[in-house]
C-alpha cells in the first residue's frame, strides 16, 4: 500500500498533455494545485474550489473532471489533458478556440479553459451533438459575464 | 484544511486496516465530490484519506443472473452508459444521470452518495425502490444491510469506525417491473432536490394488478424515507391514476419535511404527492414496455 505522512511530499508520476511529469506534491493537494503550482500549467483555473463552476475542468483518462475534486496523488500513472494541450501543435488554434474568439464567447476569460476542455470532450465523443445536448454537457461549467448563448454558438460553429 | 495522509490500499483487508488505524480521523475516498469539499470547509478534520478505488471489488460493475452488483466507487457514468444495466434498472439511471454535471458524474458514485447520507441525496431512493442491499466490510468482518436502513441521521450511517461500503447489490427485476426517480429543483440542472421521489412497481402476468410496489422519499426527513404504506396501498390494485393518487396521499403522510430556503412544509408535502403520482406513472409505462 502506498503511504506517505501528511507532512512529507510525495512524488507524482503522471502524463500531462502527452508529456511525462514527475511532480512533488503534498498528499492533501488537489490535482488543480499540482497542475498550477508544481507543473506551472496556469491555464487550469481555480473558481469555486468545490465542484460547482467547472473552471478547473481537465480530462483524466479521457473523462472530464473538476480537478479541484481530485487529489493529485490519484493521478499517479494516469493521463491528464489541460487546455494547454488542446491546440494541435502549439501554433494553430483548435477549431473550438478559434470559434470562441470569432463568436466573442468570452469576456474575462477565467471560465474559458474549462469550457474548452469540456466542449472538446463532447465533440470528440459526439461530433453532431445538438443544442440541448451541448447545453446539458456544459451545465457543469459556469460563466458569470458572457452569458451562455455565445458559448453555445461557438461550440456549434466549431462543429462546422 | 487539516493536512492528511493519502493511502491507497489494493485489497479490502488492507482498506479495513488503514481505516481502523485512524478510526474517525479517516474516511474512505471514492469520487471525492463530497469528502474533499467537506474537508476544505472544516466539517471534519482528517488525518488520513483512504482511496478505495484500487480495491478491485470497489470499482467492479457486475450484472449476473441474480442481479447487479455496483462497487461502492463505481462512478455514475459507468452505470448509465451500460445499456443492459440501463434497461433493467431505469430508476437508477434517472438518478445517476442527474447527479451534478458531467464532470461530477465522471467521479461521483452511488456508493458515495449513500455513505454521504444527505437527506436530499438523489441516488438513495432509487436504490431503495430497486430493493438494494449495502455490503460493508470492517474490523468485525462483513455484513449486509437493506439500503433503507443504512442512513441514520443527516451525514450519518450505520458504518462503524474502520468499516466501509464495499458494494451495493440489486436483485434482478422480475418481468413486469418498472421504476423511476424524479426530483423537483427550481433550475434545469446542477441543483439540490427540494423533494425527490423514487417509485417502483411489479405487475402480475396479466398486467392488470400490482403485485408489489415501493415509494421512497428524499429531502422530506432527516434520512431518505421508505414510505411503506404508500407502496403497500398499491398491492392488488389496478395500476392507474386513482391508485397512484392514493399512494401520493400516503406518501405525503409519511413525509416529515422542514421549512427552509428551498421550500416550506406544505410545498414539500404537495411535491411528494405530485412526484409520487408522476414516478408511479413512469414506472408503470416502463413496466408495460
Amino acid at each position: 500500500m502506498t503511504t506517505a505522512p501528511a507532512s512529507q511530499k510525495i512524488i507524482l508520476n503522471t502524463t500531462v498533455n502527452g508529456q511525462e511529469h514527475q511532480l512533488l506534491v503534498a498528499p492533501y493537494h488537489s490535482l488543480l494545485e499540482a497542475l498550477r503550482e508544481a507543473a506551472g500549467l496556469t491555464g487550469v483555473k481555480e473558481g469555486c474550489n468545490d465542484g460547482n463552476c467547472g473552471a478547473c475542468t481537465v480530462s483524466l483518462d479521457g473523462r472530464i473532471v473538476d480537478s479541484c475534486l481530485v487529489l493529485a496523488a490519484e493521478a499517479e500513472g494516469r493521463q491528464v489533458q489541460t487546455v494547454e494541450g488542446i491546440a494541435p501543435d502549439g501554433q494553430t488554434l483548435h477549431p473550438l478556440q478559434q470559434a470562441f474568439l470569432e463568436e466573442a464567447a468570452l469576456q474575462c476569460g477565467i471560465c474559458t479553459p474549462g469550457f474548452l476542455v469540456a466542449a472538446k470532450a463532447l465533440l470528440d465523443r459526439e461530433p453532431d451533438a445538438d443544442e440541448d445536448r451541448i447545453r446539458l454537457w456544459l451545465a457543469g461549467n459556469l460563466c458569470r459575464c458572457t452569458g451562455y448563448d455565445k458559448i453555445i454558438r461557438a461550440v456549434q460553429k466549431a462543429q462546422g | 484544511m487539516h493536512p492528511f495522509q493519502y493511502l491507497a490500499p489494493t485489497s479490502v483487508a488492507e482498506a479495513v486496516d488503514a481505516l481502523a488505524r485512524y478510526g474517525d480521523r479517516a474516511r474512505a475516498l471514492a469520487g471525492g465530490t463530497d469528502i474533499l469539499v467537506q474537508t476544505r470547509t472544516g466539517r471534519f478534520d482528517l488525518d488520513a484519506v483512504v482511496d478505495v478505488k484500487r480495491v478491485p471489488e470497489l470499482t467492479a460493475l457486475t450484472l449476473g443472473e441474480d442481479g447487479l452488483s455496483i462497487g461502492a466507487a463505481v462512478p455514475c457514468y459507468r452505470v448509465y452508459e451500460d445499456a443492459e444495466v440501463a434497461g433493467l434498472y431505469p430508476g437508477l439511471i434517472d438518478a445517476a444521470s442527474l447527479i451534478g454535471g458531467i464532470q461530477i458524474q465522471s467521479r461521483a458514485s452511488l456508493g458515495g452518495n449513500l455513505c454521504n447520507a444527505s437527506p436530499s441525496a438523489d441516488g438513495i431512493c432509487p436504490l431503495i425502490v430497486h430493493y438494494g442491499q449495502a455490503h460493508s466490510a470492517g474490523p468485525d468482518g462483513r455484513r449486509s444491510t437493506p439500503v433503507e436502513e443504512f442512513c441514520v441521521a443527516p451525514g450519518r450511517t450505520i458504518l462503524e469506525p474502520g468499516e466501509f461500503l464495499v458494494s451495493i447489490e440489486l436483485p434482478r427485476p422480475p418481468a413486469g417491473f418498472g421504476g423511476a426517480y424524479q426530483r423537483f429543483i427550481p433550475r434545469n440542472e446542477m441543483d439540490i432536490a427540494v423533494v425527490g421521489v423514487g417509485s417502483s412497481l411489479t405487475l402480475n402476468a396479466a398486467g392488470d394488478r400490482v403485485e408489489s410496489a415501493r415509494v421512497a422519499l428524499a429531502a422530506v426527513g432527516p434520512t431518505p424515507i421508505l414510505a411503506h404504506a404508500a407502496g403497500d396501498s398499491l398491492v392488488g390494485k389496478t395500476p392507474g391514476i386513482d391508485a397512484f393518487r392514493e399512494a401520493g396521499e400516503l406518501a405525503a403522510d409519511a413525509a416529515r419535511p422542514i421549512s427552509d430556503m428551498r421550500g416550506d412544509v406544505n410545498f414539500r408535502k404537495e411535491l411528494v404527492r405530485v412526484l409520487t403520482r408522476r414516478t408511479l406513472t413512469t414506472a408503470l409505462e416502463r413496466a408495460q414496455s
